[in-house]
């Protein structure tokens, strides 16, 4: 929800002041204290946590990064993309050439056992090459057009991905490296600098920084021109284009910034599983992936984050915890329940809360802040004036601006 | 040559199943403007019904078929009256992805209500059963797809051509706020465009299965390839939907059936698709003909060209 500054400040100095604030990632000392706690909660969280644990929060956040990416396009550029799985594909398998196992026999597929600070950017760099090389026809059409040819792009990734032997392993799919220190991968437990960490601790240092670098990225761009060029192009393409935004500029910026954060998803994915299966990079992932953008939040980066945990997560804490009955609900396996209740989270939030699980907290935040206010004066504050306060809290001033935007 | 007429005929038959599906997305478009996501898990649910009508339940084919047809309509129409009414206005991103989870939804429930059952195709004539007419095989099963795709579509031209409600759709469709000025219902027109959509996917449901020999939940999938059909025959045209999915059968069967052995020369070697392609390239002509389309002529084979600056 930081990066949902979009509207322009109203005139008057001292809300000018309020909005600079605002606009600052760590503009106000709430927001300090909140990024202290939840830092405290990762370092709780990572030095008790066990295999399962760091299992479900390591997958979640690979796939929350190419949350951020489809939510980039889609939620911040406004353009419809099914596209998502094919890009993490392409970053998987560029992982899987650069950093794979050297082949040994000639039918293996070729790997070149490099390093994972080459293979990982490289992932991401192959993936938004290939995004600039697509986008420029892609998005050449609009709307439901651009849906239904990354839905192709999707079907032909796929049967290039199955036979692509030499590269991909064909239908069976292909073994991959995890990160290494030195010599030592880091899906085992190792001694770093004396202290003991298991496997999924390293994997938690290497994908947490790297999720947060992107997101840190993503709510940053969106408080560029460029990405408030993005967000012009979603509200009203004339518009923009009056204004003298490059709508195929800010499109291709939009897929090309989706392309390699997918790209890097897809790398971690690979090498995280130790196992590439060209089937993954279906459709259905596709589908996952905007029902979470939906589910958590459009144009959000928090959203993004709470859609990953919705659709990613969530199934797996279930499972994990047994919290679905093993034999399943009503006839349904319990991953059939999961599909039902994003399937049924898709159509409850597009029709009662557009802007995701974020519009609903900001709702609850505005309510809050609604009845303070009532507190305060005993009186019936309507809405303008508890937002339209220039001297008041800054906080109010920025909840005004975004709570009522749709998308 | 015979080989050549056996694949032409059964790219027929299927290009006519494609050519059902996509006469349901061109329908709803022409409408509402909305892309119907969903339309491969209604045909999917329809097959279902109708084949579990007719195994499990023991009832008449025909019996068995309108019961479906009721039930896939009345959730095509809910789903219409409920949800998506309440988008009016909203972006076209929204409601795209409202279908997405409506098919999410259809996918689930028909996995939950059949798991792991492989029902037999129902049908009121043998589908294996057939004739040769000069080293074509002709199955009775092709020569039912192909007829009663002939009447659907003769019936639909029919309906929007002189019935009242025909006219008023094809109104709702031309300009929705003049229809709305001479006293359309247009609220009503999406309704009825989302039912007969419903309608014809149940029956292109019951051919697909009938030519798969047996309903799968692969079946939406494989009605995807629908969308390659309207985006060839353009997305605002019911002639288009027919010729387009016409096409595409056509084209993907004959990939299907010359793939694995029709040798190419090329810079003097000798090879097959399937040697340079992979098997199943079939899977994927279809799309790769939408892009070309996509490519030089974006609005299609009959659709209407747009003037946009922007």
């Amino acid at each position: 929800m930081s990066a949902d500054v979009s509207a322009t400040p109203p005139a008057g100095v001292a809300s000018r002041r309020a909005a600079d604030v605002t606009t600052r990632l760590l503009g106000t000392s709430r927001r300090r204290v909140v990024l202290i706690l939840a830092l405290v909660a990762v370092a709780i969280f990572f030095s008790v946590a066990n295999d399962d644990q760091f299992q479900i929060v390591n997958v979640t956040m690979i796939y929350a990064i190419a949350v951020l990416g489809l939510n980039v396009l889609s939620g911040y550029a406004g353009q419809i993309s099914l596209g998502i799985a094919f890009f993490m594909g392409i970053g998987a398998y560029t992982a899987t050439w650069l950093g794979g196992t050297p082949p040994t026999s000639p039918r293996a597929p070729v790997g070149l056992g490099l390093p994972f600070w080459i293979w990982l950017p490289a992932a991401g760099i192959v993936a938004a090459l290939l995004g600039a090389l697509i986008g420029p026809t892609a998005l050449r059409l609009k709307g439901f057009y651009l849906g239904i040819v990354s839905l192709a792009l999707v079907v032909i990734g796929v049967q290039i991905f199955k036979n692509a032997a030499f590269l991909t392993g064909g239908n069976s799919g292909r073994g991959m490296l995890p990160p290494a220190f030195g010599d030592t991968p880091i899906n085992q437990q190792n001694d770093l600098f004396g202290i003991a960490l298991s496997a999924g601790q390293q994997f938690f240092l290497v994908i947490a920084p790297i999720l947060a670098l992107a997101a840190l990225f993503v709510a940053n761009v969106m408080r560029t021109r460029a990405g408030r060029a993005f967000q012009a192009v979603r509200d009203h393409e004339v518009g923009a284009a009056i204004m003298g935004v490059n709508l195929f500029e800010a499109k291709m910026g939009a897929f090309i910034l989706s392309s390699f954060l997918a790209g890097i998803s897809g790398a971690l994915f690979a090498s995280y599983n130790v196992h590439v299966d060209p089937n993954t990079w279906d459709l259905t992932l596709s589908i996952a992936f905007v029902a979470a953008i939906i589910i958590g939040g459009i144009a959000s980066v928090w959203g993004s984050l709470l859609g990953a945990i919705f659709v990613f997560a969530l199934p797996k804490v279930l499972d994990v915890y047994s919290l679905v009955p093993a034999t399943g609900i009503a006839g349904l396996p319990s991953g059939d329940v999961n599909t039902v209740i994003y399937g049924l989270l898709i159509i409850v939030f597009l029709l009662f809360e557009p802007a995701g699980f974020v519009g609903l907290i900001r709702r609850g935040r505005l309510l809050a802040l609604r009845m303070s206010e009532r507190n305060r004066k005993g009186g019936e504050p309507t809405p303008a004036a508890a937002g339209a306060d220039p001297g008041g809290d800054a906080e109010i001033e920025r909840t005004r601006l975004t709570a009522g935007s749709d998308a | 040559m015979a080989f050549f007429f056996q694949i032409f005929l059964a790219g027929i038959a299927a290009g006519c199943i494609y050519a059902l599906v996509a006469l349901g997305f061109t329908i709803i478009f022409k409408s509402s403007g909305v892309i119907n996501f969903a339309q491969g898990e209604l045909l999917l649910l329809g097959a279902y019904l109708v084949s579990a009508g007719v195994s499990q339940w023991h009832l008449n084919f025909f019996l068995a078929l309108f019961i479906a047809i009721a039930i896939t309509v009345a959730i095509a129409v809910a789903f219409e009256r409920f949800a998506l009414r309440r988008m009016i206005g909203r972006p076209a991103f929204s409601v795209l992805m409202l279908t997405i989870g409506l098919d999410t939804l259809l996918l689930t429930a028909v996995i939950a209500i059949w798991p792991d059952v492989l029902y037999a195709p129902a049908a009121p004539y043998s589908t294996t059963a057939g004739f040769d007419v000069g080293g074509v095989h002709i199955t009775i099963n092709d020569i039912w797809t192909i007829i009663v795709t002939g009447i659907l579509c003769a019936a639909l031209y029919a309906f929007f051509r002189y019935t009242r409600y025909g006219l008023a759709m094809r109104a709702a469709a031309l300009d929705q706020e003049a229809a709305l000025a001479v006293g359309i219902n247009v609220g009503l027109v999406n309704t009825f465009s989302w039912a007969i959509a419903a309608a014809i996917a149940t029956i292109g449901g019951f051919f697909l299965a009938a030519h798969l020999s047996g309903v799968n939940p692969g079946l939406g999938v494989i009605a995807l390839v629908a969308f390659p059909a309207i985006i060839l025959g353009g997305i605002d045209s019911v002639l288009g939907a027919v010729v387009g999915g016409l096409i595409i059968g056509i084209v993907q069967q004959l990939t299907a059936g010359y793939e694995n052995t029709a040798l190419i020369h090329l810079f003097g070697q000798s090879f097959t698709l399937t040697d340079k392609l992979g098997p199943s390239f079939d899977a994927i002509a279809p799309y790769l003909v939408m892009l070309v389309v996509l490519l030089i002529r974006p609005y299609g084979l009959f659709g209407k060209r747009k003037v946009e600056r922007i």
